[in-house]
């Protein structure tokens, strides 16, 4: 769920717009370095993934259904940089356009799906990728442990930005464990998810996979002749 | 593909909403949610008043309410946390129609319904009321960083597309006897969402590869 207007006070709103937008500015340069100048376009048409992906449902069980928030995926699939970058236009479209999380809490929106959920996700998948074998396949479980940890990570920062700058009084012990919760389900869910789409990438197109691209194996084009 | 289409939330019209300069109504929307969001609670009067205002706006628009009332689903999930609140908020507690809920979790909750419903409102007559070619050059003089309006200048050109891409591959699948009811058939929607990020990405290079057949250079020119 989107944080909407009302839900943060106002300078704690403002805090987080601020700590948003630097983090967008370092994303700006960082993101230069995984997509050169193809930044845009690239940039444009995961983002629109990102979002449609949002709209996939996930079947749960009695007619509920889940669906990606896509923070880790992302990050795996083309960096952190430019995830972070795709997320905040996801964001930002939704806010503006489709009215889908308050525009005083956009920064919190973007600091707490956008940058947490990317930053988290991609150090969690980068760290868990060093412990296991170097192979193709095992990308995709470094995604997936990288995907529940960022969904664990976003709740626990909405919490701390709840006790900063709450505009309702719920104990935080009890707010911390109930959001705890209720996202170690949803992490879950999201690490399936991230799994199965990941793995069918890597299945097919390893190379357009940004976590996958350290244990690519580099065949060289040989020529060679062959007895008739 | 280089024809302007709206998205779907805009309302074409020629009123003086309409035709009011983007940056301005960003600004506007962002100043007016502040204000709303600092406002205490208790000023029941002030959101009267802002509710007024809003009112007068949607008239000025012409934007028809039903239009505006059939989009406002999205704040459902806001509304049913809202619900919760005074059940689980703590401090003195009072007895309604048999409930013992929280007075200050009922407060709570009141605000955020109050102030979540004019955000609402007021994106969406942002949305309605903006082409979203005029609201990019509205968040670049905005001095929004260029490279973030690009990105997002390319979000919105290629949404229906992409969405598109996605139905027809629902389609596929469901006139195939596929209908996803349970966990199990997860696997097969993770390949589609797969199959979907390669297709978006190679419609990317695909796109660099024409914009740069055409001169581009990584800078916008309008």
């Amino acid at each position: 769920m989107h944080v909407p207007d009302g839900f943060l006070d106002a300078p704690t709103s403002i805090a987080t717009a601020a700590a948003a937008a630097t983090a967008i500015g370092l994303a700006l340069r960082g993101a230069r370095r995984e997509l050169d100048e193809r930044v845009a376009p690239l940039a444009g048409l995961v983002a629109t993934f990102v979002f449609a992906t949002q709209m996939i449902n996930f079947p749960v069980a009695g007619g509920t259904s889940g669906h990606l928030m896509g923070g880790a995926l992302a990050a795996v699939l083309v960096g952190p940089y430019t995830g972070i970058l795709c997320l905040t236009v996801v964001l930002g479209v939704q806010a503006m356009l489709f009215a889908d999380g308050g525009i005083t809490a956009l920064g919190t929106n973007v600091v707490l799906m956008g940058v947490v959920t990317v930053v988290v996700g991609y150090a969690v998948a980068r760290a868990v990728q060093l412990v296991l074998p170097r192979r193709l396949p095992m990308v995709a479980v470094a995604a997936a442990l990288g995907a529940i940890a960022s969904v664990l990570a976003s709740a626990a920062v909405f919490v701390g930005l709840y006790s900063a700058g709450g505009a309702v009084p719920i104990p935080l012990d009890t707010l911390l464990t109930a959001m705890l919760g209720v996202h170690t389900l949803i992490g879950v869910g999201e690490a399936v998810i991230t799994f199965l789409v990941v793995a069918s990438i890597v299945s097919v197109r390893p190379d357009l996979v940004h976590l996958a691209r350290p244990v690519l194996v580099t065949r060289e084009l040989e020529t060679r002749l062959v007895a008739a | 593909m280089g024809a302007p289409h709206g998205h779907r939330l805009h309302f074409h019209g020629h009123s003086p909403l309409h035709r009011a300069p983007a940056h301005l109504k960003v600004a506007g929307l962002v100043a007016f949610m502040l204000v709303v969001v600092a406002t205490p609670v208790p000023w029941v009067p002030a959101f009267v008043g802002y509710a007024g205002v809003l009112a007068v706006l949607v008239a000025l628009s012409g934007v028809p309410v039903p239009y505006l009332a059939r989009r406002m689903v999205i704040e459902t999930p806001v509304l049913v946390f809202a619900a919760l609140l005074p059940f689980i908020a703590v401090g003195p507690r009072t007895e309604v129609l048999g409930l013992s809920l929280s007075e200050a979790g009922l407060v709570a909750a009141g605000g955020l319904v109050m102030k979540a419903t004019l955000g609402v409102v007021a994106s969406l007559l942002l949305a309605a009321t903006t082409d979203p070619r005029d609201l990019l050059a509205g968040l670049e003089r905005l001095r929004v960083p260029a490279q973030l309006v690009q990105i997002m200048g390319f979000m919105i050109r290629y949404l229906d597309v992409v969405t598109d891409e996605l139905r027809r591959m629902r389609t596929a699948m469901e006139s195939r006897g596929f209908t996803a009811r349970d966990p199990r058939h997860w696997p097969v929607i993770g390949r589609s969402a797969g199959a979907l990020f390669i297709r978006s990405f190679e419609r990317g290079e695909r796109v660099h590869l024409a914009m740069i057949s055409r001169g581009y250079d990584g800078s916008v020119r309008r």
